[in-house]
């Protein structure tokens, strides 16, 4: 504590702005048990979400029907190149596999991206923020608590929104902002929580969400075309649609699955077209928050009133940094606060972490045995 | 004298007395603007204009930061195109802009805001939504 060593410490040196743990650890090591490295912020992460890969991948709880999603293209895409494409370039072109191809690797990265990348979560409040908010609005100085009002107005753009407070986040949320009970967190630009995706549609995976929904809808209506010009070139010759269906089985099952999901993908891609345009998100569109129902003159601030930059701005726009910040390491103090008596792993800690920490201990062991 | 402390060593040792917060400004919607409004509780530490300049400067970095012009266009759109694989090895606009803003607060503590007792918090560790004002103790 009084070491007359002053040196001037360089953050761009460190892997994140919070204060790295202090160089020297003779004194703390007394005060520990046993010597820790310290965790990452992911580890203590509030919300209700799992890692995976030390923090780069982030996927909600409850990963819906992802692996049904997943498992339908993967299969139908599958089907159409075993049992289509090879008819297909004889008859008509090679291009049909390179496209189908293309389209099927863009669908997969796209819908990967949208489910495996934050969408946007706000960090909830420091305890520090929330007394500050508290205080700012119970300024009567009544001893007794009562919880702080839910809502506070400001003015965008001429327009009068009002802000509401969350009680799990124990801040305001800025403007666009809802919590998602699935996940409980607070997401920017909150579009709506995706089953088929098993993730949040928000401000940073809009434009992942977008793509995957435009080019599935063009996936499906190609497979969908190709088996059908298949199916009716086997057909030729008064063979028959039945003949046609018993020498390429796999058609059917691909025939079944795009006609069924074909109209709902187009119709999601055209209703999201118009909320891009629009610079709505589901949940406003949901709530008719600027349709102009609760009075005159409600229009949306937030759209540039142009289609073209409205596009641009959703699709094209920078790309917001992740706030959570997971792969940063917690403060050293506050690591030592919340561990308790000895080694307590978080109950989101995954398997492989669990296995990672206990060789970690094993080492650190041997070091000092 | 002061400026040879680390700003570590400050936090460390001197006692917090009390901590600022500035909220963001959302008129202009939800682009990141900080409200430049003059906290009454740093009157005594350090000149209004001065704190103003401050948080000018950081609402103008973030401004360029989320500007809708021609070189973000031609990043999201190479990006779509890519299937958006271009932003696990290339670096934002963002991102670059915000190590700007870090230098930039490193600099101002260091100069500014250290040497009166004070120090600001970058506000990317606070999710963005303020900009952290820490009031160390008076010890002269």
């Amino acid at each position: 504590m009084t070491s007359c060593e002053y040196q001037q410490i360089d953050p761009q040196a460190l892997p994140t702005p919070t204060p790295a743990p202090p160089p020297h650890h003779g004194n703390d090591r007394d005060k520990r048990e046993e010597p820790k490295r310290p965790r990452r912020k992911w580890q203590v992460f509030p919300g209700k979400n799992r890692f995976y890969c030390d923090g780069r991948i982030m996927v909600a709880r409850q990963s819906g029907v992802l692996p049904l999603t997943l498992g339908l293209i993967v299969i139908t895409s599958g089907l159409f190149f075993i049992f289509d494409c090879p008819f297909l370039v004889k008859h008509l072109t090679s291009c049909i596999p390179v496209i189908g191809g293309g389209l099927f690797v863009f669908v997969v990265i796209t819908l990967l991206q949208t489910s495996l990348t934050d969408p946007g979560i706000l960090p909830r409040a420091t305890p520090d923020e929330a007394a500050d908010i508290e205080k700012q609005i119970d300024n009567t100085g009544n001893a007794s608590y009562r919880p702080p009002p839910r809502t506070k107005e400001v003015l965008i753009n001429q327009q009068v929104v009002k802000l509401k407070y969350c009680f799990s986040c124990k801040m305001f949320r800025p403007p666009r902002t809802s919590h998602c009970s699935l996940c409980d967190n607070c997401v920017e630009r909150f579009d709506h929580h995706c089953p088929w995706v098993g993730n949040c549609v928000g401000k940073r995976n809009y434009r992942f969400f977008y793509t995957f929904i435009v080019s599935l809808s063009f996936l499906t209506a190609f497979i969908f075309g190709c088996v059908t010009t298949h199916l009716a070139l086997r057909a030729q010759g008064g063979k028959g649609l039945v003949f046609a269906l018993q020498e390429s089985p796999g058609s059917a099952v691909e025939l079944v699955i795009c006609f069924f999901s074909v109209w709902s993908i187009l119709g999601l891609s055209g209703f999201h077209t118009y909320l891009v345009a629009s610079n709505l998100t589901t949940n406003e569109d949901i709530k008719g928050s600027w349709s102009g129902k609760s009075g005159e003159g409600v229009t949306n601030p937030y759209s540039h009133k142009n289609i073209f930059i409205n596009c641009c701005s959703v699709l094209c726009g920078p790309m917001p940094p992740s706030l959570i910040d997971r792969r940063g390491f917690l403060p050293t103090d506050e690591s030592v606060q919340t561990a308790g008596a000895g080694i307590e792993l978080p109950p989101l800690a995954a398997k492989s972490e669990i296995n990672v920490e206990v060789k970690c201990l094993d080492f650190a062991v041997s070091c000092t045995g | 004298m002061a400026e040879t402390h680390s700003l570590q060593d400050m936090r460390q040792q001197a006692a917090v007395a009390a901590k600022v917060f500035i909220q963001r400004d959302y008129t202009k919607g939800t682009v990141c603007q900080f409200q430049t409004k003059f906290p009454s509780e740093l009157e005594t530490r350090i000149d209004k204009q001065q704190f103003e300049e401050t948080v000018q400067t950081l609402n103008n970095l973030y401004a360029e930061a989320e500007k809708l012009g021609s070189q973000s266009y031609i990043e999201g759109c190479l990006a779509c195109l890519t299937a958006y694989t271009i932003f696990l090895c290339m670096e934002t606009h963002y991102e670059k802009v915000l190590k700007k803003i870090a230098k930039y607060i490193q600099e101002q503590n260091d100069k500014i805001y250290a040497p009166r007792g004070l120090l600001l918090t970058d506000p990317i560790e606070r999710g963005l939504r303020v900009i952290e004002v820490t009031i160390f103790e008076d010890r002269s």
